[in-house]
């Protein structure tokens, strides 16, 4: 089985002319790789769970990861912050670079790396003790920053990004957990960029809403892929072809093809990529 | 055609008889808790004054006198015990639901669960063998001096209070969803720190609820006291000294020949059940409305 790694042509081809947000967004000159992954395996106990994977992910890009459940997707997603670390039995080998750093140099502390790499979850998940304000800004209060007027500077501009303000601007003080599904959900990205990482991850984050506030999200995606390097694993392969760059499919926990997403939905290479997205199994 | 089996009549019978048994056992267990209080109140209630509460005990046949002495003295224990216990108890169930590995934590459970059974007056020995008879002297500095004291008083039932509060911190701790320790850490934010602004503060009122049931289950204890506090006639000015305990001087009074000093236990129990079914009345209060979400 052959993976296929294009990354001379990931900085040459333009994306597709169907996300105008991204064509005309400028592009830096040289597009680096945010994450470099070499021959990555990952095991919980006996249960070998992602197989020699390698692939560069390109910086400032939406890279979409499909695939049936249970095929390796998330685990693979969770490798790039550490948060895999988090399952007792859990075991890794092969090097994930991040900007060139190697993400499990054993003097790398994992809060930081998650500092740079944010996170979202499949299921929405405000903290229940606070507050929509308290919430967006718990990651910077609880990493030591108690300047308000920065925190509040903050707080909005994120909300702001994550399109949510406007309909949560007078109700800062409510809790969290008082808001939609839809909205909680942005709420938990306006927490996640708030802390101003680099990367953001996306563990299904639209599985669970309703299809208005899924195109909300996807609509949200797109805006943030120009200032952030965006990873979002999906089963819902209209999203990955909606919302994505590139797109990477795996299956029983190989990585099976990588491609920019036009190629890999119009000319898959691979015969079980094609079963998959014509829809014959998974 | 729907035809009734022949013994129809006597299955309904049946169920009538064993459903109202049922009944008959639920009242019995209530009916104690009604007992106990109608009688405290009437044997009590009428030496209950404004003197219980702030005079010290008057001597066998003088009328009047109170427990001041003995109602601090029971506050100042629970405190001690507070002290020792919460600290001990809260951090041993995060450890238990947070970091320990299944191996250490099925071990620790385990004793913690034998720990709970250990009678209290067997606590109360123990802490006489090893403290009272030797005080807790470490790198030759003093900590607790020989000799009854509310300090070994204190000890004891914060002995009896760990094991409690351990298990109902952790047990509080575990049905926070991991959703909530997966956000936080994915902001970056320090594995002490999420646990203790994120998961502890979801939970704080389930672990204040098992501190009050434990404060409320030892405040009524006897035997650990006996050979530990001791009791005492007059107000403890030192820690280190015997003290006296509600409990104690009920234990004391009842025992004695005199008519006002059974009076006065009467109304000792009544203050010392009040006290626990106001503790209890708060739990209640504090888990109101979510039975399941604590």
């Amino acid at each position: 089985m052959e993976r296929i790694q294009d990354i001379e042509s990931a900085s040459t081809v333009a994306p597709a002319a169907a996300f105008p947000l991204k064509a005309s967004a400028p592009h830096a000159p040289a597009q680096r790789n945010a994450f470099e992954v070499t021959t990555l395996n990952v095991w919980y106990g006996q249960k070998h769970a992602v197989q020699d994977c390698t692939l560069n992910i390109p910086e400032r890009t939406i890279t979409a990861i499909i695939g049936p459940s249970g095929c390796g997707k998330s685990t693979f997603l969770r490798c790039l912050n550490r948060m895999h670390e988090l399952v007792p039995r859990a075991r890794i080998a092969g090097t994930i670079r991040f900007f060139g750093q190697d993400l499990y140099a054993p003097q790398i502390d994992p809060a930081v790396v998650r500092r740079r790499i944010g996170m979202v979850f499949q299921k929405s998940n405000p903290f229940p003790t606070m507050s929509i304000a308290e919430n967006v800004t718990v990651g910077l209060r609880l990493n030591g920053i108690g300047n308000r007027a920065y925190l509040r500077e903050r707080m909005e501009q994120s909300l702001r990004m994550a399109a949510l303000w406007d309909e949560v601007k007078d109700d800062l003080g409510k809790p969290g957990v008082s808001l939609s599904g839809g909205q909680q959900q942005r709420l938990c990205i306006a927490r996640a960029i708030a802390t101003q990482p680099e990367v953001l991850l996306m563990d299904e984050p639209a599985s669970a809403l309703d299809p208005i506030a899924t195109m909300k999200v996807e609509e949200l995606i797109h805006q943030l892929s120009r200032d952030y390097t965006i990873v979002i694993v999906t089963h819902n392969m209209q999203q990955a072809s909606r919302v994505s760059d590139k797109t990477a499919f795996f299956y029983l926990g190989r990585l099976i093809e990588y491609n920019d997403t036009e190629k890999l939905f119009t000319r898959p290479r691979e015969k079980q990529t094609e079963d998959y997205i014509s829809g014959r199994f998974g | 055609m729907i035809s009734n089996p022949a013994n129809h009549a006597m299955r309904k019978a049946v169920s009538r008889c064993i459903s109202g048994i049922t009944l008959l056992c639920a009242c019995l267990v209530v009916a104690p808790l009604a007992l106990v209080f109608f009688h405290l109140v009437r044997m009590g209630a009428s030496s209950l004054n404004l003197d219980f509460f702030t005079h010290l005990p008057a001597g066998p046949g003088e009328p009047g006198g109170g427990m001041a002495n003995a109602i601090i003295g029971t506050l100042i224990l629970l405190g001690l015990a507070c002290l020792i216990g919460v600290p001990t108890g809260v951090l041993g169930g995060v450890y238990l639901s947070e970091f320990g590995s299944p191996r250490v934590n099925w071990t620790v459970r385990f004793l913690c669960d034998i720990l709970n059974g250990v009678p209290s007056i067997i606590w109360g020995i123990v802490i006489n063998g090893l403290v009272v008879m030797h005080g807790i002297v470490i790198c030759g500095r003093v900590i607790i001096p020989r000799g009854f004291s509310a300090y070994s008083g204190g000890l004891a039932l914060a002995c009896l209070m760990i094991p409690l509060v351990m298990r109902t911190t952790e047990e509080v701790l575990v049905l926070v969803p991991n959703g909530y320790r997966e956000a936080a850490l994915a902001l970056g934010i320090a594995r002490w720190k999420t646990t203790v602004h994120i998961v502890m503060k979801s939970a704080v009122r389930g672990i204040l609820t098992g501190i009050l049931l434990a404060l409320a289950r030892v405040a009524g204890e006897t035997a650990p006291l006996l050979f530990t506090a001791l009791g005492n006639s007059f107000w403890n000015n030192n820690l280190a000294k015997p003290i006296a305990a509600l409990p104690l001087q009920i234990f004391q009074y009842a025992n004695s020949a005199y008519a006002n000093w059974h009076r006065q236990a009467w109304a000792g129990a009544l203050v010392l059940v009040g006290f626990i079914l106001a503790l209890n009345v708060t739990v209640r209060f504090l888990t109101r409305g979510k039975p399941v979400r604590v």
